[in-house]
C-alpha cells in the first residue's frame, strides 16, 4: 500500500518536473517573438478594467528605490512618493478607495516586461513617454514634467552636460531613456548601466564614474539622501511621464485619465506636487 | 523560433560580450588556480600559522556568496581609495572566490594518497620533491581533475556576475540589447545559446578525460 | 565608517527581514531541488527509456547556463507560455530547476558508485529490480551522496542573492536599500552581510564534515 502511494506520488513528480523544465529549458521554440506574442493580443471578452473592478484591486509597478517618487523606507517597511500618491489616488477614482492598491518593485529594465506580463494592471514609475514605447504599451496623458539633468559630487569639475566628454564616465541605469539620450549627446563618454538606481548612485559615491544621468526630478531625490552631490547645469530633454498601459486596454486608459483630469481640477495633483517636489507645478 | 534578426543585428556587441566573458573566465581561472594552490600548500603544510590562514581563507568566502565578494571590490573598496572598474572587480571577484573552492579539491586530493607512501618511497631513496613528482601528484591529480575542472565550468558560469556591475560581458550587453529592443525573450535565448557554446564542449571535454582517468586507474 | 547608524535598530529590522526571505527561499528550494534531483538521478540511473534521455538533455543545458539567466528567464519568459510567477515563486522555481540538474548528478554518480558485483548478487539471490534499488543500491548511494549534497545546499543558500536582478526582497536587496542611505554604512553592512550568510553555511557545513564522519 505504502508503495503504491509512493509510485503514485513518484510519477506526480515526475510530470510536474517535466512541465518544469520543459518550460524553462525549450520555450524558444512556439513562442516566436516573445514582443508580439504578449504585447498585442487583445483578449476576448471583459477589458482589464472590468477585471481590476472585479478583483477590486489596482496592481501598480512602482520604483522601490527612488527617492521622492517611490522609496521603501526601512523603518517603516511602506512604499513612499510622488508615484504613490498618483497611484493611490487613481486607486481612489476607480475603486472608491485609495487602500484598494498594492505596490509591486519595477526597475526600468523589468518594467515593460512585467506589464506585458500581466503582473501588473499598469507603470506609474518614472516612466518617459517615447515613441518606441509608444509600440509596446499605452500612455496616459503626461502626469509630471521631468529633464534629464546631471548629478556630481560637490566640487566636479564637470558642470553641465558640455563637459562631458570621451574619458568621462557616466553612470545610468538600464533600461532607462537617459542612456539613448546621453549616449546622443555625449557619443564620446564611457556609459555605464546598473541594474537601479540604488546601485548606481551607490557606484557614483564609490567613485566608479563621474557623474550620474538621469531625470531630473530623480536626481534631486539623491540629493536630498546625500548633500555631497549636486544637480548641475540646466535639464537637456524634456522627459514628459506618463502612466504606461497594456496596449488595446482603451476603457482603462481613458478611466486614468479622467481620474488624472478630476485630479488636477480639484487641486489635489497640486498638493501631492508640493508635498514631494517642494513647489507648485510650472504653468 | 526566435527572432534571428535580434541575433544579426545586435551580433557585434554579442560578440564584444562573449570576448569580455571569455578574458574575464581566463584571467580568473589562472589567477585562481595560481591562489587556489598556494592555499592548499598552507593548508598541508607543517606550519601552524599557515594552516590557520589557509583554512581561515577557505572556510570563510566558502560560505559568502559571490556577489557579496565583488559588492565588496566594486562598492567597498573605494571607502578605502582604492577604485576598479567593474571588469576588473568582477575578475578579481570571480579569482578569490573560486581560488577557495580550488585550494579545497587540490588539498584534498593530496590528502587522498596515504602518508605511507610517501614515507615508503622516500625511505627507498627518493627526495621529498621525487617522491611528490612521481608518487604523489599522479594520484591526486586523478583525485583532483574532476572537481577541478567542474569549479572551472562554474566560473565561467560565474563570470555572468560582471553584467551586475557595468562589467562588459555577455549578460550586461544581453542587458543592453533587450532593454533597447524589448524582446526580452529572444535576447536572452541567444545569450543562453552564447554561454552553451561555451560550456558545453568543456563539460564535454572534462566527462571524457574523467572517464579516462578512471580507466587508467 | 559609520557603524551605529549603519546598524541602528531600524536598519537591523529590515536587514534581518530580508535574511528572513533569503532563509524561506532558500529552504523551499532546497527540499525541493532535492526531490526534483533525487527523482531525475534515479530515473537516468535506471535508464529509463525516452525519459532518460529527455531528462539527460534538459540536465546539460541547465546546468551549463550561468544561474543568473535562469532566474531572469523564469521570471521574464515562462509568463509568456501562460505561465505566470511572482518574485518569491519564481525564485524558488529558477533555483530549483538550476539545482536540481546539479543535484541529479550528484544521485545518479552515487547511485553508479555502488559495487555492481552487488547488485547482480542481490538480483540472483531474488530480489526484483526495485527492490534491489532500494535496499541495496539507495542506501549505500546515499552515504556517498551526503557531502557533495550538503555543499550544494550551502550553494543554494549563496545563489539566492543572484534573485536581486528580479527585485527578490532578500538579503542583499534590503542591505542596499540601507547602504543607499550613507556611502559610510557600505563597509558595516557589507559586514553583518557576510556574517550572516557565513554563520548559517559555516552551521551547514560543520553538521556535513560530522555526517561525512559518521557515514563514510
Amino acid at each position: 500500500m505504502r508503495k503504491k502511494w509512493m509510485s503514485v506520488s513518484f510519477m506526480l513528480f515526475v510530470i510536474s518536473a517535466l512541465v518544469l523544465a520543459a518550460c524553462g529549458g525549450g520555450s524558444g521554440n512556439g513562442n516566436g517573438n516573445g514582443n508580439s506574442a504578449a504585447g498585442g493580443e487583445s483578449e476576448a471578452g471583459a477589458s482589464l478594467l472590468d477585471e481590476i473592478k472585479s478583483r477590486d484591486k489596482l496592481v501598480v509597478g512602482v520604483k522601490f528605490d527612488t527617492k521622492l517618487f517611490g522609496l521603501k523606507d526601512p523603518a517603516s517597511g511602506e512604499v513612499e512618493g510622488f508615484d504613490i500618491d498618483i497611484a493611490k489616488a487613481l486607486a481612489k477614482s476607480i475603486l472608491g478607495d485609495e487602500n484598494k492598491i498594492e505596490l509591486k518593485e519595477v526597475t526600468s529594465k523589468t518594467r515593460i516586461p512585467m506589464l506585458n506580463n500581466n503582473e501588473i494592471d499598469m507603470i506609474i514609475a518614472t516612466m518617459t513617454i517615447t515613441e518606441e514605447r509608444r509600440e509596446q504599451v499605452d500612455f496616459s496623458e503626461v502626469y509630471f514634467e521631468a529633464g534629464q539633468s546631471l548629478l556630481v559630487k560637490k566640487g566636479s569639475p564637470i558642470q553641465s552636460v558640455e563637459d562631458v566628454t570621451s574619458g568621462t564616465k557616466v553612470l545610468a541605469v538600464k533600461g532607462a531613456t537617459s542612456v539613448d539620450n546621453i549616449k546622443e549627446i555625449a557619443p564620446d563618454a564611457t556609459v555605464l548601466e546598473f541594474e537601479n538606481y540604488q546601485d548606481a548612485f551607490s557606484a557614483l559615491k564609490a567613485g566608479q564614474g563621474d557623474v550620474l544621468t538621469t531625470d531630473n526630478s530623480i536626481l534631486y531625490g539623491m540629493m536630498a539622501q546625500d548633500a555631497n552631490y549636486e544637480v548641475v547645469g540646466e535639464p537637456f530633454t524634456d522627459e514628459p511621464y506618463g502612466i504606461a498601459m497594456k496596449k488595446g486596454e482603451t476603457a482603462l486608459v481613458e478611466a486614468v485619465n479622467e481620474g488624472l483630469a478630476a485630479l488636477k481640477s480639484s487641486g489635489e495633483y497640486n498638493t501631492i506636487y508640493e508635498k514631494w517636489i517642494g513647489e507648485a507645478p510650472s504653468e | 523560433m526566435p527572432d534571428f534578426s535580434i541575433l544579426t543585428e545586435n551580433f557585434d556587441i554579442y560578440l564584444h560580450g562573449f570576448r569580455n566573458t571569455i578574458l574575464a573566465s581566463v584571467i580568473a581561472l589562472l589567477g585562481s588556480f595560481a591562489i587556489g594552490t598556494v592555499i592548499a600548500v598552507f593548508r598541508i603544510t607543517p606550519i601552524r600559522p599557515l594552516r590557520w590562514a589557509g583554512a581561515m581563507y577557505v572556510e570563510f568566502i566558502r560560505n559568502i556568496p559571490l556577489l557579496l565578494v565583488v559588492f565588496v571590490f566594486f562598492y567597498g573598496l573605494p571607502s578605502l581609495g582604492i577604485t576598479l572598474s567593474g571588469f576588473v572587480c568582477g575578475t578579481l571577484g570571480l579569482m578569490i572566490y573560486t581560488a577557495s573552492f580550488i585550494a579545497e579539491a587540490i588539498r584534498a586530493g593530496i590528502m587522498s594518497v596515504p602518508k605511507g607512501q610517501l614515507e615508503a618511497a622516500q625511505a627507498s631513496g627518493l627526495t621529498y620533491v621525487q617522491a611528490m613528482r612521481y608518487v604523489v601528484l599522479p594520484q591526486a591529480i586523478k583525485i583532483v581533475i574532476p572537481p577541478l575542472s567542474n569549479q572551472s565550468l562554474n566560473l565561467i558560469k560565474n563570470s555572468s556576475i560582471l553584467g551586475v556591475f557595468a562589467g562588459l560581458d555577455l549578460m550586461y550587453f544581453g542587458d543592453q540589447i533587450a532593454s533597447r529592443t524589448y524582446v526580452t525573450f529572444d535576447t536572452y535565448i541567444f545569450v543562453a545559446l552564447f554561454y552553451l557554446v561555451l560550456t558545453l564542449p568543456l563539460s564535454y571535454m572534462a566527462r571524457q578525460l574523467e572517464r579516462k582517468l578512471a580507466k587508467s586507474g | 565608517m559609520d557603524f551605529a547608524g549603519a546598524l541602528s535598530p531600524d536598519n537591523l529590522r529590515f536587514i534581518l527581514e530580508g535574511f528572513y526571505v533569503t532563509l524561506k527561499v532558500a529552504f523551499i528550494s532546497i527540499v525541493l531541488s532535492f526531490v526534483l534531483g533525487c527523482l531525475v538521478g534515479t530515473i537516468r540511473y535506471a535508464k529509463i527509456p525516452i525519459l532518460a534521455p529527455v531528462l539527460g538533455v534538459i540536465v546539460e543545458i541547465l546546468r551549463n547556463l550561468p544561474l543568473l539567466l535562469i532566474i531572469f528567464f523564469t521570471r521574464f519568459a515562462l509568463p509568456d507560455i501562460g505561465i505566470k510567477l511572482d518574485v518569491v515563486t519564481s525564485a524558488i522555481v529558477a533555483l530549483t530547476l538550476f539545482e536540481g540538474a546539479i543535484i541529479s548528478e550528484i544521485v545518479r554518480s552515487g547511485l553508479n558508485s555502488v559495487n555492481k558485483g552487488q547488485i547482480e548478487a542481490s538480483r540472483s539471490s531474488g530480489l526484483g529490480y526495485t527492490q534491489t534499488l532500494w535496499h541495496i543500491v539507495m542506501p549505500q548511494g546515499l552515504r556517498r551522496m551526503v557531502p557533495p549534497l550538503v555543499s550544494q545546499f550551502i550553494a543554494l543558500l549563496k545563489d539566492t542573492s543572484l534573485a536581486v536582478v528580479i527585485s527578490l526582497p532578500e538579503l542583499m536587496n534590503h542591505s542596499k536599500i540601507v547602504i543607499a542611505q550613507s556611502y559610510d554604512f557600505v563597509i558595516p553592512v557589507l559586514m553583518v552581510v557576510a556574517l550572516l550568510y557565513f554563520s548559517v553555511n559555516y552551521a551547514l557545513s560543520l553538521i556535513a564534515r560530522r555526517l561525512e564522519a559518521k557515514f563514510v
